[in-house]
């Protein structure tokens, strides 16, 4: 078979290739096309909703997706052949594509899909006249270790990473940018690894370290950090969905912080992903499967919940079961498997009977429906309690005293019944009444304790597997064929440890070093995060549908030494981040970024506003107000009065909690689904509803007014503004140096000082003729005289202001 | 928000040409898609523009059309008598069984205008405005539980996540205003199931989310500036920042710093213009009396007049959510109370609209997510009784302008008002009739997300309803 990418044909007509991006077709010189790059992408998107692997939808008995069998592209027909290997006269697809004739034309105008352009039109006439090949799909043949190309300039770098994007930019001859200058790039790496800017004190000791193995050592240093942990988690719970509460109906309070707090661990702890994916998927069947397991396989548990009272259990069950298998496959396949819930996949070869041989994996949950109205802290069984040894030992002690104190007030009133005395019925009633008195003590003090532990939700198998039917359109109650538990046809097989196959071997199966998506997909959004856009854009969906890759060679590249180092994620982003790609200056001529915006080709660093988190995390870093206080209970940092009110059918009311909880990192702010914060959704964060592998970047007024005006964002920048008017240094100068210095990790050039301190200075001019302003400002702080208030105000609006430039919010 | 000035000036004298106008903002994201084919005009401009905005008028928790618009005077015959099995076939419901009694009407009904449209005594405002409505008593949806059904009316989808038509439209031919969203969202009564969802962007772009309105003086987030700033340090800040940020872009060359600076400006023209747009003081006695706006209150008559304030700045969708209609118990109770709370302010917007030339291209339309059952309600566990359950089978709902034909009554319902008998409008068609009156083909606004077509209609084969057409 040919190897994919590797197998190129000469392109006749045109001297240059079509590649997925547009912006190249000018400059990207190369004289070949490859099926996977190239040709399938054309098949895929005008051909295959009416021949492609569909088999229910399929016209004309024609399938483009593949060569052969009775309705494959070379097939003949009542005499027409569709594909004639190296015959354009001889393929019916030639004329089809090319035709003057309205009726015979592909894509037909009913279907709305484009015709095809005359470039397109070359790329396939050259693939034809080339024989035709196929190649089985890039991103479903496992990764090879590529050759590494030469490279005009070798002396640049000798990293594999490097060679490959060098190589590319040869191509197109194109130049790298040179490395970044050393104040963007701790900040660039602190914010990539951390989310949190560097303090002034470690710019200065990187500045001060001229040792050639100085920026190693930082990212050694920041990946050792605790903040690395939270960071990292954050993409992955947007990933997954995870949520505080259900996220429908009633929208309901879940606690599910426990399944939070560990990924957060595991990230530190750099747990393997080979086993952080197996723990998600199986971690309740591994022999006695430790609490961290058990609480990863919530993992399961993310989805949707409908509370009953409207819902019909059998059609919630379906649906959460739905949820889940789709999880499965943003997360772990970077496949959209949901497509084919109702009808074989258009575009990729998965079939309805594939999809639900996935879900009969996960619909054997040991348990009823989740449709409960309120359990308590939202917990639907199967659920688990966390407890310290020492808890456990104190509740068992609780509840053997209860079962005493219970047997010893039924015997008294047993007693009390038989006695006919008054005199003493009395004292054995004053007995009861002590002993009801404690048993209550004990059980009060039972019930506090089993509110401290943390409990989870998890996931359980129920002994008698419950089977699965393929459903018709993908409608509940209408099933069909009866299928077992197995993995899509096209990927590798299932092996099954046992008779019956189980979530564990699925697993297995998912990591496996002949899976091939499971890796791919994961360094491809790693990637993603620290270069703004994956090597494959489409990071939640490599299949047909998605995007080939900018750098296909570079993406078998990390995958291979991925699973080689035995999925070690921090050396993968330690790989990436020592590479001279990743240190480039983002500096650029205003052509470049119009000809490559997203920064696809590398040619130098990326540069891309900060995610809400990040902006908020910066905000209170930098004021001196974050608490880093680690796990536990979501927060509720203040937020604008009514928006839970708005939408809650519970009478729900938001109420922020007090004290240095609202300081904590954004990870820990409590997401309700129906309304989550708006600091964090007005900046593009998804409402974790479904599994989102990339947020999207807008620019917007909404965006503009939260960064302004938003109280506790005031509050903050007059925390900074305090801190530099108490600083020692009493210049106005230094003090401005020093509040720019903190914000944007750089310094003030001439004039950025002068526009500064006009600025401080107009304000201080105006707030000292409206004291009820500077007032305003001051509220709740002992500040002085009307100077200083004065003064504190408008160095407050000036730190605002800071906040607000495009270098504070953009990572560069 | 990178763009050729040439197409840029093209595409937008092509909105010129058509009426609609385009504000600067919603115009970017379109720009970069590959919407318009070698006409100038996006593919999916497909029909005559009737109505250049839309105010769409949503009654959540679904009202009973069985008090309001349905006249059956059979289950006032049959009341007390349960449903025949041969009229339910099956179909369940969440509270009641399905031998469930009928519940005749609660109230009388009465024919109006010269299209002699028939209205209960709940609704006298609307009854006077009758032959500009268009009543569509034959519709149904997929959905029987709340949050799906209304997400499933506003996006397309009973599931969260996806586009909602506000967005849509707001996508596909942005907003006339450069100094007000171009989606505006306000609520009032109860609780709102499906969330926010509901007026979310879903797979598009963030910008064309709906902008929910709250009560009292500050109706954007964050449109006001923080205690002891003024307008003047807000102005000496933004001139800071776009000239910091004007250097920025000299030497780092990242055109998305532009696209900054502009959103910097339009948020505070933004804030120019929200207080007053707030401001009622210049209507005059009788338009307040008309909506029947009580001072300082904010309620659906003063969000139907606002409604009306923001058609006329150039804000393209407007949608009010009008909560309570959820009538498990006491429907007799729940019609009179909320149509006392929307039936003059309903009518008033029409008349107003109408009155100011401004029906003819805005497009009203009302009603809930689905209908209710004419079986009745009733369980002494739940405390319930005379209440209607969730009907997706039947409802009704009205329009008026905007391209809609005024004075007509299309389709019918069997005797119970159970099943559709005549012209079955699905939720799908008539939202596809929303997007042909703003000359849209639901067909072809589309957006490619996870490697599929989605659009605001779905899949499955649906139609604008030509009989609705004026």
């Amino acid at each position: 078979m040919i190897q994919p990418f590797l197998a190129r044909f000469p392109l006749v007509i045109f001297s240059y290739s079509f590649g997925c991006i547009p912006s190249q077709a000018t400059t990207y010189a190369v004289d070949e096309v490859s099926f996977n790059q190239d040709v399938f992408p054309i098949l895929s998107d005008r051909c295959f909703a009416c021949h492609g692997p569909d088999s229910h939808d399929r016209k004309a008995k024609l399938r483009l997706d593949q060569a052969g069998g009775v309705d494959g592209a070379y097939r003949t027909l009542e005499g027409v052949t569709a594909i004639k290997p190296g015959s354009i006269k001889d393929s019916e697809l030639w004329y089809r594509i090319t035709t003057d004739d309205d009726d015979d034309l592909m894509p037909p105008a009913k279907s709305h899909k484009k015709p095809l352009s005359k470039e397109e039109q070359a790329i396939i006439r050259s693939w034809i006249e080339a024989g035709a090949p196929y190649e089985r799909f890039w991103a479903f043949v496992p990764a090879k270790k590529p050759d590494m190309p030469k490279v005009k300039d070798s002396s640049l770098s000798k990293l594999p990473i490097d060679r490959l994007v060098l190589a590319k930019l040869d191509s197109l001859n194109l130049q790298p940018s040179p490395e970044a200058d050393k104040r963007t790039l701790i900040r660039r790496v602190s914010f990539d690894l951390t989310g949190l800017p560097p303090t002034p004190e470690e710019i200065k000791a990187f500045l001060a370290d001229d040792r050639p193995e100085a920026y190693e050592a930082l990212v050694d240093r920041l990946l050792t950090k605790k903040q690395y942990g939270e960071h990292i988690a954050r993409y992955w719970l947007d990933l997954v969905r995870f949520a505080d509460t259900n996220g429908m109906h009633k929208d309901f309070y879940r606690n599910f912080i426990a399944y939070r707090d560990w990924v957060i661990r595991a990230f530190n702890e750099n747990l393997g992903y080979d086993d952080f994916v197996r723990y998600q998927l199986a971690g309740d069947l591994f022999p006695n499967a430790t609490s961290d397991q058990l609480v990863a396989s919530g993992f399961n548990r993310l989805h949707l919940i409908i509370d009953r009272g409207t819902a019909l259990p059998e059609e919630s069950f379906f649906k959460n079961v739905v949820d889940r298998v789709t999880a499965v496959g943003t997360t772990f396949m970077g496949m959209t498997v949901h497509c084919a819930t109702c009808h074989d996949h258009k575009y990729d070869p998965l079939t309805q009977k594939d999809f639900y041989s996935l879900f009969a994996f996960f619909n054997n949950i040991d348990a009823a429906p989740e449709t409960g109205g309120r359990p308590r802290d939202g917990l639907q069984p199967p659920f688990l309690a966390l407890s310290t040894p020492e808890q456990s030992k104190n509740l068992q002690q609780f509840i053997k005293q209860l079962a005493e104190s219970d047997k010893a007030i039924k015997e008294l009133k047993k007693r009390i019944a038989g006695e006919k005395e008054a005199n003493k019925k009395k004292v054995l009633s004053q007995d009861l009444k002590n002993l009801t008195g404690q048993y209550n003590a004990i059980k009060g003090k039972r019930d506090r304790l089993d509110r401290e532990i943390p409990r989870a939700m998890v996931m359980r198998e129920r002994e008698q597997v419950r089977p699965t039917h393929v459903r018709i359109r993908g409608e509940y109650d209408a099933p069909g064929e009866l299928v077992t538990r197995n993995t899509p046809e096209f990927l590798p097989a299932l092996k099954k440890a046992g008779e019956t196959a189980t979530r564990m071997d699925l697993a297995d199966w998912f990591v496996q070093p002949s899976n091939p998506l499971t890796a791919r997909v994961a360094v491809n959004r790693f990637w993603q995060q620290f270069f703004g856009v994956g090597l494959v854009k489409t990071s939640e969906d490599i299949g047909a549908q998605g995007e080939v890759p900018s750098h296909p060679e570079l993406l078998d590249h990390l995958t291979v030494s991925f699973i080689e180092s035995g999925w070690d994620v921090k050396a993968l982003i330690k790989q990436i981040l020592l590479s001279r790609t990743y240190r480039q200056s983002s500096v650029s001529r205003r052509e470049q970024f119009t000809k490559d915006p997203e920064n696809r080709n590398l040619a130098r660093g990326s540069r891309f506003r900060m995610d809400a988190e990040m902006i908020r995390d910066h905000i209170l870093a930098t004021s001196g107000l974050l608490v880093n206080t680690m796990y536990g209970k979501s927060v509720k940092p203040p937020q604008p009065d009514g928006l839970w009110k708005s939408v809650t059918m519970i009478g729900e009311r938001f109420r922020a909690d007090a004290g240095d909880a609202i300081y904590r990192r954004s990870l820990y702010t409590y997401w309700k689904r129906g309304m989550p914060p708006p600091q964090m959704t007005i900046l593009n964060a998804p409402i974790r509803d479904a599994c989102v592998a990339r947020r999207e970047r807008t620019n917007t007024p909404t965006q503009a007014l939260l960064l302004l005006n938003e109280g506790e964002y005031i509050k903050a920048a007059r925390s900074l503004a305090q801190k530099a008017l108490e600083a020692e240094a009493t210049d106005e100068s230094k003090r401005l140096v020093l509040v720019y210095e903190t914000v944007t990790s750089k310094l003030p050039d001439e004039k950025e000082r002068k526009v500064l301190s006009d600025l401080t200075r107009n304000l201080q001019k105006n707030y000292l003729e409206q004291p009820v302003l500077s007032d305003a400002i001051c509220q709740g702080l002992n500040v002085g005289d009307a100077e200083q208030k004065a003064q504190l105000a408008a160095w407050t609006v000036l730190v605002n202001a800071l906040y607000n430039l495009d270098i504070t919010k953009t990572r560069e | 928000m990178n763009v050729p000035p040439l197409l840029h000036r093209t595409r937008r004298h092509f909105f010129q040409d058509c009426g609609i106008g385009v504000g600067k903002i919603a115009l970017a994201s379109l720009l970069a898609k590959e919407s318009f084919g070698a006409t100038g005009k996006p593919d999916f401009m497909r029909f005559p523009i009737k109505a250049k905005r839309v105010i769409y008028l949503f009654m959540a928790g679904a009202p009973s059309q069985l008090e309001l618009f349905d006249n059956k005077p059979k289950l006032k015959e049959m009341e007390g008598k349960p449903i025949p099995p041969s009229v339910i076939k099956g179909q369940r419901y969440a509270f009641i069984q399905p031998d469930a009694a009928v519940l005749g009407p609660r109230f009388p009904f009465a024919k109006h205008g010269d299209s002699g449209a028939e209205l209960s005594d709940r609704l006298p405002y609307l009854s006077k405005v009758a032959d500009d409505l268009t009543f569509v008593k034959s519709m149904h949806t997929d959905h029987f539980n709340h949050a799906p059904a209304q997400l499933f009316m506003t996006t397309g989808s009973g599931i969260p996540g996806r586009a909602s038509m506000g967005s849509w439209l707001s996508y596909g031919i942005g907003s006339e205003a450069d100094d007000l969203p171009g989606f505006v969202v306000m609520r009032s009564g109860g609780n709102l199931s499906g969330g926010s969802a509901m007026w979310g962007s879903g797979f598009l772009p963030s910008e064309h989310q709906g902008v929910p309105f709250r009560e009292g003086a500050d109706p954007i987030l964050h449109v006001t500036n923080p205690k002891g700033i003024d307008q003047t340090a807000q102005r000496q800040t933004l001139d800071l920042l776009k000239n910091l940020n004007r250097s920025t872009h000299k030497k780092m060359g990242d055109p998305e710093i532009n696209a900054r600076i502009e959103a910097y400006e339009m948020a505070y023209r933004m804030q120019a213009r929200a207080p007053e747009l707030m401001d009622f003081s210049k209507e005059s006695k009788e338009t307040l009396d008309l909506y029947g706006v009580k001072k300082a209150k904010s309620d659906f008559a003063s969000n139907c007049l606002l409604a009306r304030r923001l058609a006329e700045r150039g804000t393209r969708f407007i949608q009010l959510y009008h909560s309570g209609w959820d009538a498990h118990s006491n429907v007799e109770g729940n019609v009179k109370n909320q149509a006392k709370q929307v039936d003059q302010a309903s009518a008033a917007l029409v008349q107003d609209l109408k009155r100011i030339g401004m029906l003819e291209d805005t497009l009203v339309v009302w009603g809930g997510e689905f209908g209710r059952t004419p079986m009745v309600e009733a369980s002494a566990a739940l405390k319930r009784s005379g209440g209607r359950d969730h009907h997706p089978q039947a409802f009704t709902m009205w329009m008026a302008g905007g391209g809609a034909k005024p004075g007509i009554i299309l389709g019918k319902t069997d005797e119970l008002g159970f099943h559709v008998t005549e012209d079955p409008v699905h939720v799908h068609d008539l939202q596809a009739t929303i997007l042909q009156l703003m000359g849209i083909d639901h067909t072809r606004l589309s957006f490619r997300f996870q490697g599929l077509d989605f659009r605001l209609t779905g899949v499955e084969k649906h139609n604008a309803v030509k009989k609705l057409l004026a």
